[in-house]
Parts: structure tokens; C-alpha cells; sequence
């Protein structure tokens, strides 16, 4: 149960985010956790990973967090969740504390790679959180390194264009296939620029009782080379183009939420971004045409899991419902 | 100890006696990562969870550093908080130890101690935590599981004192006295409870108050955080000796920070800390009563380290023999020998200091070798003033 | 500031950032004209700082103290309300 978000003007005044942070104009991640936290309840606790959001918004003597916030390592910030969850829980059996929700902040470095293992084992266990890995494709607080979420082809420091490479050769982790797998209530992708759906994915999420996940976009100016203005146009576009396409799993039931009926050329969202500028060139055509493929492919999947788990569970499981 | 403070006297592992301490001190959160030899001490509690006779929240964590990490944010909230580890699983958490120093938060641990791979063994020795010594958390050695018991309880209070608020490890040698049953005097729930008391942080993850917690430091104000923890330290070592009184007080034991054998009256000292100690006072008994006048000083508040203590303790000494149960590779001796040898340096002594090393790796250490230990000759025995490497196999 | 003075293990008041003005970020800053504002709010939540204020009974305004001129407001706005003029 949880109430629809339908207008922005029924979302609080009152700021979760204070400004004043060292975040890049135009950052992609503190419009995340902005649009995440004006969803979420007020006494929500958060855990960072060690990132760019943390070292910029959690400066000493000048934090931008109006709630209660933790950050210790990069790697275990869903195992400090886990100890925050047991913790309430012990206090408020004695009364001496309340359970409050939590939510997890994560790059895609703490989340894809380095958090990975702390990720699993507490989403195994679990433990009830809302971990929200903000996505900018690679360790971009160090300087756009690459990660298990940079997109194939893509520039980065650690992947760079020559002669004898194109960008990252690989391709990225399915990450919301593996949180998938290890049959969370709830996992979904979102993107600030659909902000009714990154919201009341917000809430549906926080109305679960177990780990949910959500992986949201967050475009960057820095390392992904475009102009600090165009940021939820790089959004968009990624959805509207196919490449990050907007989806729920609940209960292993796959819903397209955002269904893209004519995308646009990948192209149209790739040639906005200077870390893609070399695939237009001849010799690198081969890696545009290998990571178009995955877009495409990565879509078709999609498409066919929602027909073929809709029917599947069809009669045994129940969807969380929004009271309207 | 009265009736009312004595529950009943049971036999029990090192690893054992653990779990029953954490059980009564109203442990709020455990999280803790089974390895040899601590495997015990996650096994009971498990037990006690089950039975529905441990009132906290256990997390079967699914690493060490998670562990830890774990028992960080779980103390944020205020709660009581506790883990174990051993070996390999200690140096997995390394980074998280100066974490939870650097944040301040009272985590207590117990850690069996075994010796580091590589070459991996299972056997003990204090590699593992004489490689975090330096983690700014406090560091007590026992050497029977009595020891163990008292100072499980003990170190709840310690570390959750205002004045000090730094993480604490109770650290026993694996196999020896984790698992090797020994006569425990329990003390009952209640006067456990009352000791022990809530912890009442100053800061605490609270929606009523938003906090942030984990901030970045910048050269204007890291050195001046590490200082306050330096200074949380110092104020151990009387926080400490408190929570001893205190402890006396209901169980009728006290351990002291040092224990000192004969060394008022020896000519040679031999300075050990863990289990070793009870082994070199039998040979050193042996030897008094045969006319010689040896003595033994066992380490047992280990971090902060009892400086004025050990320099009174050893001023009477004519020679010092100091005994590591690690290696500090490179280093002109072991981590005790250092601390020693500096310490009587820093009170003016003069004493000649050999440095021996024993029981790597799980060697084990007889009366008969502390005999041998109390007779050598520093300079037949090390002419050159390395290290004695004690039982190696030449 | 004294190791005496600082807070025990660097634990922070919330919301205390503000106190940090990015004005001098800026290369432009972004001008409302109010007779074409609908008070949408769509600026407000696609703001990364926030630096767009959301009033009682009055249209947003921008809060030029901790705006970094990134322009994300005038690429969204839907009445084209917003315009970044070059800082003076």
C-alpha cells in the first residue's frame, strides 16, 4: 500500500537535499537523490558509498543531508545497512528506538563492483532497504575510470580509443537481472527524466517488505562529455532510444513502465556525448554496431520476460497496489 | 563473589565463554563471519538465538568486512554491538577497524587468534592482531578462559565509556584456549545486565535529529580527529583500571593491566603476554624455588600500552627477556620487544633487552622451554642482538 | 581549530552546506520572466542543487546564492519562461 505521486505540487516543500554541495552544475546523481527523497518519507535514513555523491555532499562542516546519513567505505554500504536494519529492529524491541525506512545510495562503482559482494549477501539475507545504485557508467569521482557498468564501446581512462581498441570492449552487467535472481520483492530501473515513474517506483519500493533495488541513470557531465544544460535530455533520450529502458520485477514479474513503441535511433542519444564521438569514425563502426546490437538485444529480452513472466505468474502472485 | 553474584561455575571452551558473556551484556547486534578457530562463538550464539535466549538481532554477514561494517552501522543506531574473527578474517576487516576507531563507535570483538597466510596454518599465534595494532582500537590479552569471560564483559563498559568511545578486541590464542575447556566462575544475568547498563551515545542515526556521519576530512582537521583519538586512547588506561575496580567489586577478580610475578625480586624478567604467561610463571616458580630469582610480566592491557606500569615493574631488573608470539618481518625485533625496549628507554633504564620469538604458527611453548627462556644468556644467545628465534628448526 | 574544538569523530550537523555560496561558479545565471511562468515547478525538481525555491502562494524563484548556472532549468522549461544571461 502507498499513495501515488501525481503532481509535483503534493510533494513536500521542505528540502531533502540543502544546496550548497560540491556536486558538478548539471550532476545527474543529486537530482536522483532529490527525486528519491521528496518520494520517500521524512524519517528516512540514509547509508553512501564512498563516491562522487558522498565526497561532495558530506563535506565536514558543510553537509547538504536534512536526514540522518552514514558513509564509512565504498564497498559496504549495503552491509552497514543491514547493521542499521538490525539495529532499529533490537532498539525498538526495547523501546528505545523506532524503525525507520532506509535507503542505500550507491555508484555504480560501489554497486557493480567493489559494494558487489556486500550488495548480494544483504539482499540475500533480506534485510529490508531500498538500495539505489545511481548509475554514470564508470568511477567518475576519480576520474572516469571504467566500471562494470560502463556501456560497451564508451571512453573512459581506463578504456580508451586507439588503434587497437575502441572504448571498453565489454559489455555491462545486467545488473538488475542479477538482483533479480536472488528473488527480491521489487527491483526496477528509473530515470530522472520520467519523474512520476522514478517516484512511484520510489514508493512502491519503500512499501515492500524486503530489499528492493532501484538502478537509475545518472548522466554526467564530466565524464560522459556533454554540455552541463542537457543532462535530463541525456536522460530522456536514453530511454527514449531504447538504451535504458524503464521496467519493474515484482515478485519476478517483468512490466515495461514506460513502453518505448517507435524508439529513436541509438545514435541520436550516442553523437550528444563526447565519450562516443569515435564510434562515428570508419574504423570504429564495428563497436557502434555491437553495442546498437545491445540495446537492441537487451530490449527484445525485455520484451519477451514481461510477456513470458506475466503469464508464468500470472495466478500465483499478488502486485503491490497503489491506493489511488 | 556473594551467592547473589554468582550464577555457577560450568566448564568451558575459550569460544564458549564468549558467547555466554555477549548473551548476558544485552548485546543488541551481532554480526560475525564464521573461520577457524572462532567458528564456536558464532555457532552458540546461534544456538542461544534459536532457543530464544538471546534478545538481539544476529546477521549471518556474508564476509568479515561486512561483519564489521555491519556492527558500525548498527552501533550509529546506539545499539550494542559485537563481533569475532580470527586470522585471515581480521586482516579482511583491517580497513574497517580504523573506521570504526575513526568513527567512534564501541564495537567489541573477540579475536581468536591464529596465525596469517601465507603459508596458511590454523594454529595460533598473534600475527593477526599485532598486524592491526595500530587501528586505534583497545587491545587486552587473556590467558585462561576465566580471563576471556571477565574481560568480554568488561570491555562492553570500557569501550562505550564518554571518555573514551573506541572500538575493543579480547584477544585469546586459537585452538589453546579457544577450544580447551576450563573452569569458569559465571556471573549471574542480572548483576551482568546492571553492569554493563544501555549505551548512551553522544550521536546517534536519528530522524529527530539529522545527523551526518562519515564526512570527509581535509590536512586542516585529520591530524586534529587522530588526536582525539589518541587522547580517547590515553584515557583508557584510567577508564580501564575504573572498570577493573568495578568488576572486582561484583566478581571478586581483578587482572590489572599487568601482571606482575616476582619482579620486585628478579634479576631477569621475562615479558609475555597471552597464554604463554601461566606457562613461564610455572617454570619461573620452579627456578625461585630452586634458589634463582627470576620473574614474569604478563602484558595484558596490550592497547593503550601500560608504559608507566611495565617501566616500574622492570626497574629492579638487571636483564630483560622480552617474548613475541609474532614476527614484525624487517623490524629490528617483535612488537612487545619495541614496546618494551622503549619504554624502559623513555623511563631512563638501561637494562640489557633480548628479544625472543616463540610459537609461530601454533609451536607450542613447555615449562621446560621457559626454563631454558629464564636461563639464557642474552649475549651467548644473541651476540648480535637480533632476535632470538625460539624453537625454530635449524 | 583546536583537536579540543572540533566535533568527536567529525559527525556533522544536516543541511549545514548552505552555508557555502557557489555564486561564484557561475559563467550565466538563469532569469525567470514571471509573466510567462506557469509555476509548472518542472525547473524545481529537475534542479540539481536545489537552487529554485518553491513559495507559499507565489512562483518559484531562483536562489542565486547557491545556483552553479548549469541551465537545466531553461532546456526543460516548457514555456520557455527561463533564459541564462552571462553573469555581469
Amino acid at each position: 500500500m502507498y499513495d501515488l505521486v501525481k503532481g509535483l505540487k503534493e510533494l513536500p516543500t521542505e528540502e531533502p537535499l540543502s544546496p550548497g554541495h560540491r556536486l558538478c552544475p548539471g550532476c545527474g546523481a543529486s537530482i536522483v537523490v532529490r527525486q528519491v527523497l521528496l518520494a520517500a518519507p521524512k524519517d528516512t535514513v540514509i547509508v553512501n558509498a564512498t563516491g562522487c555523491l558522498e565526497v561532495s555532499t558530506a563535506l565536514y562542516g558543510f553537509s547538504a543531508w536534512n536526514r540522518p546519513w552514514i558513509h564509512s567505505a565504498f564497498e559496504n554500504a549495503a552491509a552497514v545497512a543491514s547493521g542499521i536494519e538490525a539495529g532499529f529492529k533490537a532498539l525498538g524491541r526495547r523501546g528505545e528506538a523506532e524503525e525507520h525506512p532506509i535507503v542505500v545510495f550507491g555508484g555504480d562503482g560501489g554497486t557493480y563492483d567493489i559494494g558487489f559482494q556486500a550488495l548480494s549477501g544483504a539482499i540475500e539475507r533480506g534485510h529490508k532497504f531500498l538500495y539505489v545504485c545511481y548509475d554514470n557508467e564508470a568511477y567518475m569521482n576519480t576520474g572516469i575510470q571504467r566500471s562494470g557498468g560502463t556501456p560497451r564501446g564508451a571512453w573512459t581512462t581506463t578504456t580508451q580509443v586507439g588503434s587497437a581498441q575502441s572504448g571498453k570492449p565489454e559489455a555491462r552487467k545486467d545488473l538488475v537481472s542479477i538482483v533479480v535472481a536472488h528473488r527480491v520483492p521489487y527491483a526496477a530501473t528509473a530515470s530522472v527524466s520520467h519523474w512520476r515513474d522514478l517516484m512511484n517506483k520510489v514508493r512502491k519500493a519503500l512499501s515492500m517488505d524486503g530489499p528492493t533495488f532501484l538502478h537509475v541513470m545518472a548522466p554526467c557531465t564530466r565524464g560522459w562529455r556533454f554540455d552541463p544544460s542537457k543532462t535530463i535530455r541525456m536522460s530522456r533520450l536514453a530511454v527514449e532510444t531504447r538504451f535504458f529502458p524503464l521496467y519493474e520485477v515484482e515478485g519476478g514479474v517483468y512490466r515495461i513502465t514506460v513502453p518505448v513503441l517507435s524508439p529513436k535511433p541509438v545514435e541520436e542519444y550516442l553523437k550528444l556525448q563526447g565519450r562516443y564521438s569515435h564510434l562515428f569514425l570508419p574504423q570504429h563502426a564495428p563497436q557502434l554496431m555491437a553495442l546498437r546490437r545491445d540495446v537492441e538485444d537487451d530490449y527484445r529480452r525485455l520484451e519477451k520476460l514481461a510477456k513470458l513472466t506475466g503469464q508464468l505468474y500470472a495466478s500465483t502472485r499478488e502486485v503491490a497496489s497503489p491506493q489511488a | 563473589m556473594t551467592q547473589l553474584e554468582m550464577a555457577r561455575v560450568v566448564a568451558l571452551q575459550g569460544d564458549e565463554a564468549v558467547a555466554e558473556a555477549v548473551r548476558q551484556c544485552d548485546v543488541d547486534v551481532v554480526a560475525a563471519y564464521p573461520i577457524t578457530p572462532q567458528t564456536i562463538i558464532v555457532e552458540k550464539l546461534a544456538e542461544f538465538v534459536a532457543a530464544g535466549r538471546f534478545g538481539g538481532e544476529f546477521i549471518p554477514v556474508e564476509s568479515e568486512h561486512s561483519a564489521l561494517s555491519a556492527c558500525l552501522g548498527a552501533s550509529a543506531t546506539g545499539a550494542r554491538v559485537f563481533t569475532a574473527t580470527s586470522s585471515q578474517g581480521l586482516a579482511y576487516m583491517h580497513e574497517m577497524l580504523y573506521n570504526a576507531s575513526g568513527m567512534r563507535m564501541p564495537v567489541v570483538m573477540a579475536v581468536a587468534n591464529r596465525a596469517l597466510s601465507a603459508p596458511l596454518v590454523l594454529n595460533a599465534d598473534h600475527g593477526d592482531m599485532m598486524g592491526s595494532r595500530d587501528s586505534g582500537w583497545i587491545q587486552v590479552y587473556a590467558e585462561n578462559v576465566e580471563e576471556i569471560y571477565d574481560r568480554t564483559i568488561q570491555l562492553f563498559r570500557l569501550s562505550e565509556d564518554p571518555r573514551v568511545m573506541l572500538p575493543s578486541a579480547i584477544n585469546f590464542e586459537g585452538f589453546i584456549l579457544s577450544h580447551d575447556k576450563e573452569r569458569v566462575r559465571l556471573i549471574n544475568d542480572e548483576t551482568v545486565r546492571r553492569f554493563v547498563g544501555r549505551p548512551a551515545p553522544k550521536h546517534r542515526l536519528d530522524p529527530k535529529e539529522p545527523l551526518t556521519f562519515g564526512a570527509i576530512a581535509n590536512p586542516d582537521n585529520y591530524y586534529e580527529f587522530r588526536m582525539q583519538q589518541a587522547e580517547a586512547m590515553r584515557h583508557a588506561l584510567t577508564v580501564f583500571d575504573e572498570t577493573e575496580s568495578e568488576f572486582e567489586a561484583l566478581s571478586g577478580r581483578r587482572y590489572g593491566a599487568v601482571d606482575a610475578y616476582n619482579t620486585d625480586d628478579a634479576d631477569k624478567v621475562a615479558v609475555v603476554n597471552g597464554c604463554a604467561a601461566g606457562t613461564m610463571r610455572a617454570a619461573a616458580r620452579g627456578m625461585n624455588s630452586g634458589g634463582e630469582r627470576v620473574g614474569v610480566l604478563a602484558i595484558k592491557l596490550y592497547r593503550p600500552f601500560p608504559t608507566g606500569e611495565v617501566a616500574s615493574h622492570l626497574r629492579r631488573a638487571k636483564s630483560v627477556v622480552t617474548m613475541d608470539r609474532s614476527m614484525s618481518l624487517g623490524a629490528p625485533s617483535g612488537p612487545i620487544a619495541e614496546d618494551v625496549k622503549s619504554t624502559l628507554r623513555g623511563a631512563g633504564m638501561n637494562q640489557p633487552v633480548t628479544s625472543l620469538v616463540y610459537g609461530i604458527g601454533g609451536r607450542d611453548l613447555s615449562v621446560e622451554d621457559g626454563r631454558k627462556i629464564l636461563s639464557l644468556n642474552g649475549k651467548e644467545a644473541s651476540p648480535d642482538d637480533t632476535s632470538v628465534m625460539y624453537g625454530v628448526k635449524e | 581549530m583546536s583537536w579540543r574544538e572540533l566535533e568527536e569523530a567529525a559527525v556533522v550537523r544536516g543541511g549545514t552546506s548552505s552555508a557555502y555560496l557557489v555564486s561564484g561558479w557561475r559563467v550565466r545565471r538563469p532569469v525567470i520572466d514571471e509573466a510567462k511562468c506557469t509555476n509548472c515547478l518542472i525547473c524545481w525538481i529537475f534542479c540539481p542543487e536545489p537552487a529554485i525555491v518553491r513559495r507559499e502562494g507565489v512562483k518559484v524563484a531562483i536562489d542565486y546564492d547557491h545556483c552553479k548556472g548549469c541551465g537545466i532549468c531553461e532546456s526543460e522549461c516548457p514555456p520557455k519562461a527561463i533564459n541564462m544571461v552571462m553573469e555581469p
